[in-house]
């Protein structure tokens, strides 16, 4: 009897637990008692993190994206439909195309999306650097930008890797201050919460470096509404900003057949924490962005719960009992401290990272793994 | 336990959340109740009993009370 998987979403996860499932299966592919299948709505992957250097003309489009079929192994299916629903009690994903695909077991990696217009205004007056075409715009206000206040506000939690309007505010101050600008324009970072980060070590590390560096700290702001003629934030807390340049890390939502098929309480599917199996649908595992596991909304996070994703649906596939735990284990870079100094941090469930002190040999680490991203893609990183 | 018996229009279930997830439930729900309703933000994470009423304070809402409830706590508060 052959075991059909289907992974739904074809970002970092996607291909990596497809090409490790085709690493562990390849037997079973080559004797047709296993299939692997790929959905995606969109025949090309973005490596988002590169993205935001995009804004800075640091890379370019051609640099952030590959075809999907490029990066998965020979033995899998790639196939580009968009599934917009999930019945787990018949283990069948409909697509948009009206087609149906029956599944044994799903993998949904189906990430998160920038939700613009949760935020009256925003779509109006903010930029982004959160995709190609947001990056786009963004490099073009920045490259004519000489003078006025920059506003970096996080309007929501959780966002994609949660450092970055960090590494966008020191590339900024780098940004101006290399271009002898620095004095004409005002630079203030806001957040949700009491602080600057969720985690008190990042929070503590970032705080003295932007205060050196003259970047306005505002927190407990929550943007309610963005008035985009007079270039006003308004704060459900009742305080207003201007701002003449607004980069948002405007709110995210997850995808529909999450909500559709009740997969979760919100926008995330509820998720087991160490097997990463949802919890309300047999047979089901979430990956990255979708699920709703206590850590950062990073690839890294992807990457690794890939390899545990892909470990225990071989096992299953073989008829033995699955092992393989997920502990967290999440890595991030904080890149762009005077433009060229980068630190990491990293830490599993319930732990708070150590942050080495910032070094340009780190930065450069980043970017050496920036231009290998794409063998992580293909599994073999 | 509290003497008053709380009746609130929302419920903010945040348990097992941990920091900023309960604030950050609890901001979401503030923005959409109507003026005067009564949430409860019930939370497992300490750092809350801190944050949510430094947050209340800030936005100009009422923060009735904080009541432990043996393996969570219950924060009651009137949106302004």
């Amino acid at each position: 009897m052959s075991t059909k998987i289907c992974v739904v979403g074809g970002g970092s996860g996607g291909t990596i637990v497809a090409n490790r499932l085709a690493e562990k299966l390849r037997p079973e592919l080559e004797s047709g008692e296993a299939e692997i299948i790929v959905l995606n709505d969109k025949p090309e992957q973005i490596y988002k993190p590169a993205t935001l250097y995009m804004a800075f003309g640091r890379s370019e489009l051609s640099e952030v994206k590959r075809p999907v079929e490029d990066l998965l192994d020979p033995g899998v299916d790639f196939r580009q439909k968009k599934a917009v629903s999930i019945d787990p009690e018949s283990k069948q994903l409909g697509l948009e195309s009206g087609e149906t695909c029956n599944y044994d077991c799903a993998v949904l990696t189906t990430g998160s999306k920038l939700d613009m217009a949760g935020i009256p205004g925003l779509k109006e007056a903010g930029h982004h650097f959160y995709g190609p075409d947001g990056s786009e715009e963004l490099r073009e206000e920045l490259a004519n930008f000489e003078s006025g206040h920059l506003v970096v506000s996080v309007m929501g939690v959780p966002h994609m890797c949660p450092v970055a309007p960090m590494e966008f505010s020191f590339l900024a101050d780098d940004w101006f201050r290399t271009r002898g600008l620095r004095d004409e324009v005002e630079i203030t970072y806001t957040y949700p919460v009491n602080d600057i980060f969720g985690l008190d070590t990042v929070a503590n590390w970032a705080r003295p470096l932007m205060e050196e560096r003259d970047i306005n700290i505002e927190t407990f702001f929550n943007p309610e509404e963005v008035d985009s003629s007079e270039k006003v934030i308004h704060t459900v807390e009742g305080t207003e900003m201007e701002f003449d340049l607004l980069v948002a890390i405007p709110p995210h939502k997850g995808a529909e057949l999450v909500k559709s098929a009740d997969l979760g309480e919100g926008e995330w599917i509820e998720t087991d924490k160490h097997t990463l199996e949802a919890t309300r649908a047999k047979d089901v595992y979430a990956i990255g962005d979708a699920a709703d596991v206590p850590t950062s909304k990073a690839g890294s996070v992807a990457h690794y719960e890939s390899g545990v994703v892909a470990d225990r649906i071989a096992s299953q596939a073989r008829g033995r009992t699955p092992s393989a735990r997920y502990d967290g284990k999440t890595v991030c870079f904080i890149d762009g401290v005077d433009g060229n100094k980068a630190t990491f941090l990293q830490f599993k469930y319930g732990e708070e990272p150590d942050l080495p002190e910032e070094s340009k040999l780190i930065h450069w680490a980043k970017h050496s793994y920036n231009e290998a991203y794409w063998l992580t893609a293909k599994g073999l990183l | 336990m509290s003497q008053v018996n709380y009746d609130p229009d929302v419920i903010v279930d945040s348990r097992d959340a941990t920091c900023p997830g309960p604030l950050m439930d609890l901001i979401g729900k503030v923005k959409s109740a109507e003026s005067g309703a009564l949430l409860e933000l019930r939370t497992t994470d300490e750092g809350s009993k801190n944050d949510v009423p430094d947050w209340i304070d800030k936005a100009g809402h009422e923060l009735l009370e904080t009541v432990d409830q043996g393996d969570y706590w219950s924060i009651y508060v009137e949106k302004s």
